[in-house]
């Protein structure tokens, strides 16, 4: 479904390689030590970073090039998911239409979307007036709206306890498996990749490995990734 | 049908428009402020000429001939009123001012008879102070007093420009040397008359270089009679203000009238309590009460309108060069 | 990362509208001083006297400048350690000075510093010689009361910028005053003051009617006031090009290496919070502070009382004509906020995409231009074509927004970049671009300080006198030009209650803006 085809990945000094195939409807981890590059392998697949060598394919279609915008993904970042100065029905909206002006249908999906994550009676609030946990189901509303084909997710619930984080991850599962969506999850804690995760991607020193299947992995980790888990 | 006759209303109509003429004059601007003359002059001259003045303020008498070089031949000017003497060479100069015959019944002090331009007021440069200080009798004298005073800048303005001239046209080549004394006397140098005659009335010098007008308003406008104007014996320069036609005008006739009426007694009734200066042809009636009051010196100074630019340079070197110290 | 992003945000912002702005703030510039050199006469360079006001100019910009800044560091040292009571107050009046037109400024200044003023009389009455502010003193004073407070904002944004960890730590060592200043206070102290320094440097190198009223004599000229004499005077096209030439290059270089210092100018939502602080607890030095902030605060406010004072007085005696004359200035104020607006935003998101600022440098020459040498040089463009009375309006619009468009960069582009660093990524992954963008995310973003701006756009252009001079629409008069005219026909009284209404209408304006910008983000 997502095809990177030798990529490479450069910021600065760093560099990345990654050439991997993604399937429809599959939930991966990312996984791997700090600063190996989680992070920006998830820019490049929504096209903040361009590839310096490489190219992408999206179901056959050439999408190296494609602004992020147009890109069959959708993100949540560690933080700034949500803006302040909108509603949250507004910040969900822009989900459907990025100039905010929602047809009648547009605005029941909107708090239909709402509903599904328990924020009915927020509707009009501000982000500012939410909590960590209700700021997060906003954002996966949207998501929800948007319904794209791939969601990635980098570390959006890292400031939330464990037993929210948990809730977040299960309202997560039920949003994807509602769209039918593949989702790629950025995490540090390998109880996550257990819970939710089908295959992980182990990225170290310079390359992000292939998909392996999570369970079997996790159960027998080669070298590097015992160095890792402890 | 109905387009014809709106078209015919229209042409008709602007025909009508198209009547009335228009004068434009180009003068200063206190003389088009709501306090000045402009409005009454406006209002008399439309009631006898059948046509639209339109008087254009543009800062002062330099600013004036500066906007006229500017524009050049192309000017929509028609008349241009408010140079003085000091500027007319520099007028003549510019190749845009034409003779324009002037019939007026003078009451200077001295002979006009240029044919260019029309005197329609004048005054004596002076200094001005509160009556409670006893001032110096001439210029030598000042310098040699502490009496404070405060100047205009002659590159920036007339009076300036006057002050410059009476200096020379009093002294001659003493003139350095009365700079000299007198440079310890000056407070400041201003860029135009308003800010001086300000920093005077705010107290910051006791003398201010005016007009020996500048009295009147206080007694006639504000019935306050505490200024008078200091009589040097050296006698007082003149500024005397002019209106002249420009070569380009299309409304000639209208021009020649214009200036016709400025020395009239129509217009000449207007100007001493809106001008606060000496008409040029004083009106039947006399001047107005309060102006007998008024200094007025043994000796009229003047230097001939040609000779100016030329004694201006050097008067301006050695103003620098005295003042710079 | 956010090289990245930024990249592809810069398109989302309209780059090109960024760029053909600039390019028309130098188009005014250029095109006026290239008319002006075209009907010049090949005469003589600059005389001795020119040279005379040039080193009069720099000397006294350069003294100004030092003396701004060096007593605002312990203004701003005090103010930004203690809490009292009207200190949100006295930080936006800091503001004040700088906004206030220059010749009403410097009138309260004489009423308070002249001979006949209140210093003098107290001196006078305590047997003492007077002080005169006549001269190259008077020339810095006036200076220092116009920027000496937007140097301590421009300082006290720097101490705020300091993170309360690092005073946490300072207290925990029991840092003595000495080594706080050290190991705190210096390096804060040496990131801001360059640019402080620059800026005033630039605002004083082009200052005009401070020279005027208070320089004394022709030793005290600057280059703008020879600008002006050699344009009204002798008329000297060529002199004048040269004057406005080097004045370019003068205050334009300047304006190149501040811009690599220039602090931003932030709001003053910032500057109430004040940091909590362990240091400088003692009684002496709480002593010490007052007596800073009270005479700082004296010296600011009351030269502004004496404003106020002379101008009720004269209030009755107002003719109605100024009043319609208010209306006027407060029309071209608005619409120069307008003009401004437009020029500012798409430049300011276009510098805020760049890596340096390099191109703001365009929007400070604009401050280093000469009004006057654009107004003429303008009118010597357009006259053989058109009627250059219909452009007095534009011309004036487009002048006045050029005066403040630097400000409004500075106080535009750094939190632009912030909310592109926060939130570019979100809105390039919503597909949310060019005109949404500002629309949707960026206007409402910068609603605060899109008001501060237009509010100082709005208060400099309310006291500008500069090129409505020679474009002077005759029916359609500025209250500063009304304000001129009372005192060129002996009516002092009432000049000064125009110049209240003025002080008034500008702070008025500034300050419904830069409160409606702050309504507007909070809402």
């Amino acid at each position: 479904m997502l095809r990177l085809e030798e990529a490479m990945i450069e910021q600065g000094d760093f560099r990345m390689a990654a050439d991997f195939t993604l399937d429809a409807g599959r939930k991966y981890a990312v996984i791997g030590p700090s600063g190996a590059g989680k992070s920006t392998l998830l820019a490049a697949l929504c096209g903040f970073v361009p590839l310096a060598a490489g190219r992408m394919f999206w179901e056959g279609r050439d999408i190296t090039g494609t602004p992020p915008g147009e890109r069959p993904m959708t993100m949540l970042f560690q933080d700034n998911n949500l803006f302040p100065h909108l509603s949250v029905l507004q910040n969900v909206g822009l989900g459907l239409r990025p100039d905010l002006r929602l047809s009648a249908m547009e605005r029941d999906r909107v708090t239909q979307a709402l509903a599904r994550v328990d924020l009915g009676a927020f509707a009009q609030a501000k982000p500012g007036t939410l909590s960590g946990g209700q700021q997060s189901r906003v954002a996966l509303a949207r998501v929800l709206v948007q319904a794209r084909p791939l969601v990635l997710l980098d570390e959006p619930f890292a400031a939330l306890g464990p037993s929210l984080r948990n809730e977040m991850l299960d309202l997560v599962q039920d949003t994807v498996a509602q769209t039918g969506a593949a989702l790629v999850m950025v995490t540090h804690a390998p109880q996550d990749v257990r819970r939710i995760a089908d295959e992980v991607i182990f990225v170290e020193g310079g390359r992000a490995h292939a998909p392996r299947p999570a369970v079997a992995l996790m159960d027998d980790p080669p070298p590097e990734l015992r160095a890792y888990l402890g | 049908m109905k387009y014809l006759t709106f078209a015919t209303a229209t042409l008709a109509a602007s025909a009508a428009w198209a009547e009335t003429p228009v004068l434009t004059v180009y003068t200063y601007d206190s003389f088009v402020s709501d306090w000045g003359p402009g409005p009454a002059i406006e209002t008399a001259f439309e009631e006898v000429c059948a046509c639209d003045l339109n008087l254009v303020g543009l800062g002062d008498g330099a600013a004036l001939l500066a906007r006229l070089k500017l524009e050049g031949a192309r000017s929509d000017a028609d008349v241009v009123m408010g140079l003085d003497t000091s500027l007319i060479a520099a007028a003549k100069e510019t190749g845009l001012f034409k003779e324009t015959p002037v019939s007026a019944d003078y009451t200077l002090p001295i002979e006009w008879t240029d044919p260019v331009f029309a005197a329609y007021d004048w005054g004596y440069f002076a200094f001005v102070h509160d009556k409670g200080l006893t001032p110096p009798t001439n210029f030598k004298a000042l310098g040699e007093s502490d009496v404070s005073i405060v100047i205009q800048d002659p590159r920036s303005s007339t009076p300036g420009l006057g002050l410059l001239m009476w200096v020379k046209a009093a002294y001659g080549d003493e003139a350095p040397a009365v700079w000299e004394a007198m440079a310890d006397n000056v407070v400041t140098v201003t860029k135009g008359w308003s800010e001086a005659y300000g920093l005077f009335l705010e107290g910051e010098a006791d003398m201010v270089l005016s007009y020996t007008t500048s009295p009147a308003y206080h007694l006639i406008a504000e019935e306050d009679d505490s200024k008078a104007a200091a009589a040097f014996d050296e006698g007082h320069y003149m500024q005397i203000e002019v209106v002249g036609t420009l070569a380009g005008t299309d409304q000639p006739e209208l021009a020649e009238q214009f200036l016709n009426f400025m020395v009239s007694e129509a217009a000449q009734t207007v100007l001493p309590t809106t001008n606060w200066m000496y008409p040029a042809v004083t009106p039947a009636a006399g001047l107005p009460k309060g102006f007998e009051t008024l200094t007025v010196p043994k000796k009229a100074l003047l230097i001939p309108a040609g000779d100016v630019p030329a004694i201006r340079e050097e008067a301006l070197a050695e103003w620098l060069k005295a003042l710079s110290q | 990362m956010a090289q990245g992003v930024v990249a592809i945000i810069q398109q989302s912002i309209s780059r090109k509208s960024g760029i053909s702005a600039g390019l028309a703030v130098l188009a005014l510039i250029l095109v006026a001083l290239i008319a002006v050199l075209s009907r010049a006469q090949a005469g003589a360079g600059l005389g001795p006297s020119d040279w005379v006001s040039i080193r009069f100019t720099v000397s006294q910009a350069v003294c100004s400048a030092v003396l701004s800044v060096l007593l605002a560091v312990p203004v701003a040292r005090a103010m930004s350690r203690r809490r009292f009571f009207g200190r949100a107050a006295l930080v936006t009046l800091l503001g004040a000075p700088f906004i206030l037109p220059v010749i009403v400024a410097v009138f309260g200044l004489l009423t308070v510093f002249g001979r006949g003023g209140w210093i003098n009389d107290m001196l006078g009455a305590l047997g003492l010689p007077g002080v005169s502010i006549y001269g190259f003193h008077g020339v810095v004073l006036a200076h220092v009361f116009f920027n000496m407070p937007l140097a301590t904002r421009l300082l006290l944004q720097g101490w705020q910028a300091v993170p309360a960890e690092r005073f946490r730590l300072a207290a925990q060592l029991r840092l003595t005053p000495r080594a706080m200043f050290q190991a705190v206070e210096w390096p804060l102290l040496v990131q801001v003051v360059p640019g402080a320094l620059a800026l005033v440097f630039v605002i004083c190198l082009t200052s005009f009617a401070v020279a005027l009223t208070l320089g004394g004599g022709p030793r005290a000229t600057t280059i703008e006031l020879a600008i002006y004499q050699a344009f009204r005077f002798d008329f000297d096209l060529g002199r004048a090009a040269l004057l406005s030439v080097v004045q370019l290059v003068l205050a334009g270089g300047m304006a190149l290496l501040a811009l690599r210092f220039v602090p931003s100018i932030s709001i003053g939502g910032g500057l109430d919070r004040v940091m909590p602080r362990w240091d400088a607890r003692g009684g002496g030095q709480r002593f010490g502070d007052s007596c800073v902030i009270a005479l700082a605060a004296a010296f600011l406010l009351v030269p502004l009382a004496a404003v106020v004072l002379r101008g009720v007085m004269g209030l009755p005696e107002m003719p109605l004509a100024v009043y319609r004359a208010a209306g006027v200035s407060i029309g071209v104020a608005v619409t120069s906020i307008a003009v401004m607006l437009a020029l500012a935003l798409p430049m300011a998101g276009w510098i805020a995409g760049r890596g340096k600022g390099g191109a703001e440098a365009i929007g400070l020459l604009g401050l280093s231009a000469s009004p006057l040498m654009i107004g003429t040089g303008w009118f010597i463009v357009i006259n053989p074509y058109a009627d250059p009375f219909d452009f007095a309006l534009v011309v004036t619009v487009l002048v006045n927004a050029m005066m403040a468009l630097p400000f409004a960069l500075r106080i535009l582009v750094p939190p632009l970049r912030d909310a592109v660093a926060h939130y570019g990524r979100l809105s390039a992954m919503l597909g949310i671009g060019g005109w949404q963008l500002w629309r949707v995310v960026l206007l409402p973003r910068l609603a605060p300080q899109i008001g501060f701006a237009a509010g100082l756009t709005g208060a400099l252009s309310m006291g500008d006198l500069g090129v409505i001079a020679l474009f002077a629409d005759p029916d359609r008069v500025t209250l500063p030009l009304q304000m001129v005219r009372l005192m060129g026909a002996y009516r002092m009284d009432a000049a000064a209650g125009a110049a209240l209404l003025l002080l008034a209408l500008s702070l008025g304006i500034f300050w419904l803006c830069d409160k409606g910008g702050r309504w507007h983000a909070e809402a």
